[in-house]
């Protein structure tokens, strides 16, 4: 049973260690060797620390053995994507710029997983500064997907994505700002829930576009996701954003919930662009919900051709800004041959820097420039408000919308050298960050040449026990989660 | 041809606050370098600002003390530029939203002579908006160093409009605009510190041109005489340019109070383009009436009101009213003095704070919190005096003893035997007969209308008395008997 | 596609403090114009009686009392600092 631990859900691995069939040591020293063996390939961790991961298994031990148990997380190891902050342990954005940055302090969703009792594991890789859909975009190397290693794993939470699906985590935290939880769980094959913003504080989380960004779990169940957020969900004093918002028990909740729903169908989501095996994929699901008595209605969602171009200005935007503190001067990378000060900038941040971030960083000073802020940052901000209430409006006729989560299953690495292209792949998932909603993907099939496909439930504003309930339904009437690649 | 000034002052004040403005390091001045820092001060990835209401709550109140309309909604904006006191290279502020709108700062300006009260006036203020402090950088020959302590240091920024026109009136906005300050316990201003800095906007033109001329910015006027002397050599400068056909140039400079001359600083090496935008991590700020309220319950009466009061409640002298009100604690300190002195005694108390207290205190170096001498002791003094217990001379050593010891002066009187004897009104009655049946000629000069005659009777009385008779007492007391015969 | 006449990469590149090699002048200048031309297209959106969204759930008035905590020790804080000197950052001379 040992081998197997580590593609077991927290909910079955929790009942074990109550049980004490196994102990945190053990599932940890698992997930240790499984990424010893399977990470040289995979590569989605940036770095890890087998020795601190064995210590705060055995320190989780110690509480149960004491009686002080703190619940289903108790002595799980869960893997970090390397934007949010542990103390003592690297935090890189995968950036030659924090390549040597050691965090002093906890992000939020540490301090809460460390009080749940979860074990925090590895550092995940990503695009870095999570720019990017595929990993690729990484400063150390590109993270595979574990489906099939000739291609990408999603982006920007891809390292998280694939150490779940090759069973180097149990649990992963990623960040969320235009899909990049979703999509790679997707591509991945995993469950991945982007929450309402103002859910989880982002205090911790390294800023890509602050309006934006998000934080979530990777997990393999919706019961999994359940726990995790119920973890990390609250607000937080830290945080301005972060909303005062009733936190259910979603676990507790997810049984309680049965349905029917009332189930909105985007048609802007199901045009050109998208692959026939994904469309074919998600008409089943939505035959599913169908079949089991929920009402599907075709809604209408006119702005999302624009969502795209919002996105673009408001997160470059933010991220040129939020990018500046990284000039070498406090830490990070410094140049070594600056001249002056001005030239210590330049240099510090030419070489810091990947050409992706480089880029997002200086259309971002464009469209914030004197004389472009009115044309550009400022309409954007109108028209997301249109954005945000073709949502509000669909909302009125039905209790969530499905769609495909990415246009396609996972594509090869090195195909999209465009950024335009690129950009595209998170079509489906970026007018949900611009509106502010939770969106989840789960595994709804596998394309024919073995490729997972993800289906994508976007909920009403802190609603997230009613989307859970609503992935839970076609969750366990469909098999895709006992589905594992071979490695 | 005759110029006229026009100067506009940009003022930098830090708010007292025990934390910092977006994060709740402590605050504070003189510490080791880098000791008030954490995650947030030092912009470490992943780090969010959040507001400190004591700094909003300060901000309203300067606003309500300066007759600013509070804004009813405001917002955060991020102003863009790298320098390496600035951690995340954008500097938090409020950019088209401030917090205070309008309003205006009221002045003295020198009067006639020192005991002469000058000409007062408003200078419209143009906005207050709420931003955070940089760090400090140290210059060395070869390098510079970053102490970040100072970073989210609460500041405010009170810009006026070009309305001022002579150095003197600079100075004068700077002293009342302090003194404000100081009043509403916003800030304690000290320059030196760094406290409160100042920004000049100077420009000339022809008398009768109501165009702006070309506009120089002043910087670092380090102190207030510093503001003064540096605003009055720039209006000469430019005015010197003009008048041997020079043009003026739009340029900041830098002057050096020391030397009493500026300089220009290099010209930026790349045009400012601050690219403010919303802050996305902070939500914006609603001031209702209730919090208005709240804040103008807390506000002490303005400076220059109380001023006003002194002179009409108080009748006190001009001499008086400018050495106590600058002073929030010192006037409070004196109303309080007047209150226990009774009725017709607030400027012969005012007279012992403003003449003897404060000698004595700055003989010593001392602050009025630390006298050992409170309103109590004065106003005792006062009444030992008005009741003719109390000579003046005698006041005088009970006041310096006091002082020392913190005893009521009455205790050190009765001690050092300095009341003015008799107390028994008997004997003082009877010495009075007797220097009368002394002297018939002196009686005969009163009877005639002379009422200069009666000090003739006072000698023999103080005589009788060792001289310790309160003078008030005898005069009194001889009147009285001579109306009776 | 190419850039739009008034995309001007340098001074924008030297606003955002990132120097530049000439290949990636070249091939950023043409990237973000073909992002900007895909862009043009929110300019037909009708927004003249549209709000901003500057929060998706925006709350006024969230702030902290004025209580000081302890924060970093000057260790921890100078902790990833690339040159430091008497508990202080070294940057090259500041000329003001
Ligand atoms: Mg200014
Ligand atoms: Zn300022």
């Amino acid at each position: 049973m040992s081998a197997e631990l580590h593609y077991k859900p927290i909910a079955e691995l929790a009942a074990l260690l109550d049980a004490k069939k196994i102990s945190s040591v053990e599932l940890t020293q698992a997930v240790v060797a499984r990424t010893k063996a399977l990470d040289g390939r995979v590569k989605a961790f940036n770095s890890y620390d087998e020795a601190d991961a064995l210590a705060q298994a055995a320190a989780s031990d110690a509480r149960r053995a004491s009686g002080q148990a703190r619940g289903a997380l108790e002595g799980i190891p869960v893997g970090f994507k390397d934007v949010i902050a542990v103390t003592g342990q690297p935090l890189t954005a995968s950036s030659r710029m924090l390549a040597n940055f050691v965090s002093p302090y906890d992000a939020t969703v540490t301090t809460r997983l460390k009080n749940a009792g979860a074990v925090c594991w590895g550092r995940l890789n990503l695009d870095e500064f999570a720019m990017g859909s595929s990993t690729e975009n990484s400063a150390f190397h590109t993270t595979r997907n574990p489906w099939d290693l000739t291609c990408v794993p999603g982006g920007s939470s891809g390292g998280s994505a694939a150490a779940l699906a090759a069973g180097e985590a149990i649990a992963t935290l990623g960040s969320d700002t235009g899909g990049s939880i979703r999509q790679p769980a997707a591509l991945c094959g995993v469950v991945g829930l982007k929450p309402t913003y103002g859910l989880v504080s982002r205090y911790g989380l390294i800023a890509f576009a602050s309006s934006l960004d998000q934080i979530g779990p990777f997990t393999r169940t919706i019961e999994d996701a359940a726990i995790m957020l119920g973890a990390i969900a609250g607000h937080d004093g830290r945080d301005s954003t972060s909303f005062r918002a009733d936190i259910p028990d979603y676990r507790t909740e997810l049984t309680k919930r049965k349905g029917p729903w009332r189930l909105g169908i985007p048609k802007e989501y199901f045009g050109a662009g998208l692959d026939p095996e994904v469309a074919a994929a998600v008409e089943q699901a939505i035959a599913f919900y169908r079949a089991q008595g929920c009402e599907i209605k075709e809604v209408s969602l006119p702005q999302t051709e624009h969502g795209v171009g919002v996105y673009y200005i408001i997160a470059t935007a933010e991220c040129s800004s939020n990018l500046s503190r990284y000039d070498g001067i406090r830490y990070g990378h410094r140049a070594k041959e600056a001249k002056d000060l001005l030239d210590l900038y330049f240099q510090s941040r030419a070489e810091g820097f990947g050409a992706e971030v480089k880029r997002r960083i200086i259309l971002g000073t464009y469209v914030l420039s004197s004389g472009y802020y009115d044309a550009y940052y400022l309409r954007a901000q109108k028209v997301r408000t249109l954005i945000r209430q073709d949502f509000l409006n669909a909302y009125r006729e039905v209790d969530a919308l499905l769609t495909p989560t990415a246009p396609t299953p996972a594509f090869k690495i090195g195909a999209k050298a465009d950024p335009l292209a690129m950009y595209l792949c998170d079509i489906y998932t970026i007018g949900v960050n611009l509106a502010g909603l939770p969106g989840l993907s789960l595994p709804c099939g596998f394309s024919r040449s073995g490729l997972p496909i993800g289906l994508q439930i976007i909920g009403q504003p802190f609603k997230e026990a009613e989307l859970l309930a609503i992935a839970r339904t076609y969750e366990q009437a469909h098999d895709w989660k006992n589905r594992h690649p071979s490695l | 041809m005759n110029y006229e000034a026009v100067i506009g002052l940009e003022v930098h004040v830090q708010v007292k606050t025990r934390s910092k403005i977006f994060t709740r390091a402590a605050a504070g001045y003189g510490y080791e370098p880098n000791t008030l820092t954490d995650p947030v001060v030092l912009a470490l990835p992943g780090t969010l600002p959040v507001m400190n209401k004591a700094a909003l709550d300060a901000t309203i109140k300067a606003g309500l003390l300066l007759s600013c309309d509070i804004a009813p909604v405001c917002k955060w904006d991020r102003k863009n530029y790298f320098y390496p006191d600035s951690p995340k290279n954008y500097q938090i502020s409020q950019y088209d939203k401030p917090i205070c709108l309008g309003g205006s700062v009221e002045i003295e300006l020198p009067g006639a002579a020192r005991n002469v009260m000058g000409e007062h006036k408003k200078i419209p203020l143009t906005r207050i908006h709420l931003e955070e402090d940089v760090g400090k950088l140290n210059h060395g020959a070869k390098d510079s160093l970053i102490d970040y302590n100072r970073a989210g240091t609460p500041l405010m920024e009170i810009v006026s409009e070009p309305a001022m026109h002579t150095a003197d009136e600079a100075f004068a906005y700077l002293t009342s605009l302090r003194t404000t300050m100081i009043y509403g316990g916003i800030s304690d201003c000290d320059m030196e510190k760094g406290q409160l800095r100042c920004d000049a906007n100077i420009s000339i033109r022809p008398v009768g041109e109501t165009k702006l001329g070309v506009k120089v910015e002043l910087k670092n006027l380090n102190s207030i005489s510093y503001v003064r002397d540096g605003i009055a050599h720039e209006i000469r400068r430019q005015v010197a340019v003009l008048a041997a056909g020079g043009t003026l140039v739009q340029e900041t400079r830098d002057y050096d109070g020391q030397t009493g001359a500026s300089q220009s600083l290099r010209s930026k090496e790349m045009a400012h383009d601050y690219r403010y935008f919303p802050d996305p991590d902070l939500m914006p700020v609603k001031v209702d009436e209730a919090w208005k309220a709240r804040i103008l319950a807390e506000c002490p009466e303005r400076p220059f009101d109380k001023q006003r009061r002194f002179y009409a409640d108080y009748q006190l002298p001009y001499t008086l009213t400018s050495v106590l009100v600058p002073d929030r604690s010192l006037s409070d300190f004196f109303e309080e003095t007047a209150k226990l002195a009774g009725v017709g005694q607030a400027q012969v108390a005012g007279n012992w704070i403003v003449n003897d207290l404060l000698r004595e205190l700055g003989a010593r170096q001392l602050a009025l919190a630390d006298s050992k001498v409170r309103p109590s002791h004065i106003a005792a003094l006062v009444r030992l005096i008005d009741a003719g217990t109390l000579l003046n001379n005698a006041a005088k050593e009970v006041f310096v003893e006091m002082f020392g010891s913190g005893e009521m002066p009455d205790v050190i009187a009765d001690r050092r035997g300095l009341k003015a004897v008799p107390t028994d009104v008997g004997e003082l009655e009877q010495w009075c007969r007797d220097a009368i049946a002394a002297n018939a000629k002196a009686l005969g000069e009163l009877k005639a209308g002379k009422d200069s005659a009666i000090n003739a009777f006072k000698g023999p009385v103080m005589k009788a008395a060792k001289g310790k008779a309160s003078p008030k007492l005898v005069d009194e007391t001889l009147r009285r008997l001579l109306a009776a015969m | 596609m190419s850039a739009p006449a008034d995309l001007n990469i340098d001074h924008v590149a030297r606003l955002a403090r990132i120097a530049l090699t000439p290949g990636e002048r070249e091939q950023f200048a043409r990237q973000l114009g073909d992002v900007l031309a895909s862009i043009e297209q929110l300019k037909k959106v009708d927004v003249s009686s549209v709000e901003p969204t500057a929060h998706a759930f925006p709350v006024a008035n969230v702030w902290a009392e004025d209580v000081a905590q302890p924060g970093l020790t000057v260790e921890a804080a100078l902790r990833n600092a690339p040159a430091q000197r008497d508990h202080m950052i070294v940057v090259p001379k500041v000329v003001e």
